[in-house]
């Protein structure tokens, strides 16, 4: 297999990525999330590649305004593995920071992004059906970020315990 | 011929309580409602097996709350849960009781501080006869719990506490 980070900057001239060879394994960080997609696609598509199992996706609120989605590709046909960070931003005043989904590309997703955006409430735009899929429908915020409290009553049950 | 072969007296009468009877019917056969929370199920699964075999107390999980007396709560309550047991147990003829297993369903357990999603104890939502203490208990411990709740519906009494009634009455008019 042609090294990775050789491929991709021959097909994607124009992107800003980070790779980091010597992480296990391989990381690309992405410095613009709309470069996602192509990227992916190739990754997935490309005959050199073939990274046709996502294996895994994270997402993770650091700080603030500073969120971030790591998918973890395997290609069963090469046996290699590769890690995608995306760093995403919440904008101005919109409640949740978005990306793509890459349903689309892998199924798995499908789940994988409903959790991210229950648990730490990340948008991904174009998902056709994202609900919550851990907490209850009416539960009130999302529970992984940093800045999450606590309400002190869900349907009536005591969610902190007594300070006694 | 063994000994069950051969006939016992003449038959006849055995004279008893009623509750004494009704008690040692429903303590005999204690029908737990068939399902599972978390890793306490496994323990519960394991009693319920060969090596345990808590079928010989009479215990024998039921698939339908209609059919069971005991409910036994073997694992991590969640809140998304929490209604549907409180569900299944309004469900549950009467008699019924509620044995709560393991720390999780005792008092939310390791989810005590940080467990956004989990009810700190199933006592908040329906009432619990039993607590049997462990993570997960073992077998032998269900077990003893079962046996603690034998004991419980042994006392258990058909008649209306008027003596106490009484007792109380005249307290509170002394006082």
């Amino acid at each position: 297999m042609k090294s990775i980070a050789d491929l991709l900057h021959g097909v994607f001239p124009q992107h800003e990525f980070e790779i980091k060879e010597n992480d296990v394994p391989l990381s690309i960080t992405l410095a613009n999330k709309a470069d996602l997609l192509p990227l992916m696609e190739f990754l997935k598509e490309s005959k050199e590649t073939y990274f046709d199992s996502l294996s895994c996706l994270t997402g993770i609120h650091n700080a603030e305004d500073s969120y971030e989605v790591i998918y973890n590709l395997y290609s069963i046909p090469y046996n290699e593995h590769v890690m995608i960070k995306v760093p995403v931003s919440r904008g101005a005043d919109a409640e949740y920071p978005t990306v793509e989904t890459v349903s689309s590309l892998w199924k798995t997703a499908l789940w994988h992004e409903r959790e991210a955006f229950d648990l730490v409430g990340i948008y991904f735009e174009n998902h056709p059906d994202l609900r919550r899929i851990l907490m209850p429908d009416d539960w009130e915020g999302h529970p992984l970020r940093k800045n999450y409290e606590e309400a002190p009553l869900y349907r009536g049950m005591r969610i902190k315990p007594s300070e006694a | 011929m063994s000994l069950l072969d051969h006939k016992f007296g003449e038959g006849g009468v055995i004279v008893a309580k009623l509750e004494d009877l009704t008690n040692w019917a429903r303590l005999s056969s204690m029908w737990p409602m068939t399902f599972g929370l978390a890793c306490c199920a496994i323990e519960f699964m394991a009693a319920g097996g060969p090596s345990y075999d808590l079928d010989r107390f009479g215990v024998l999980p039921r698939a339908s709350p209609r059919q069971c007396d005991v409910m036994l709560v073997a694992g991590t309550v969640t809140f998304k849960m929490a209604d549907r047991i409180k569900r299944l147990y309004e469900q549950m003829a009467e008699p019924r009781y509620v044995i709560s297993m393991g720390s999780c369903s005792n008092c939310g357990g390791p989810y005590w501080e940080h467990g956004y999603h989990v009810v700190k104890g199933v006592d908040q939502i329906i009432p619990v006869d039993v607590y049997v203490p462990g993570c997960p208990p073992r077998p032998e411990a269900l077990i003893g719990g079962f046996l603690k709740l034998r004991e419980l519906i042994r006392k258990e009494t058909l008649v209306e506490p008027k003596a106490l009634e009484k007792l109380l009455e005249k307290d509170e008019i002394n006082s």
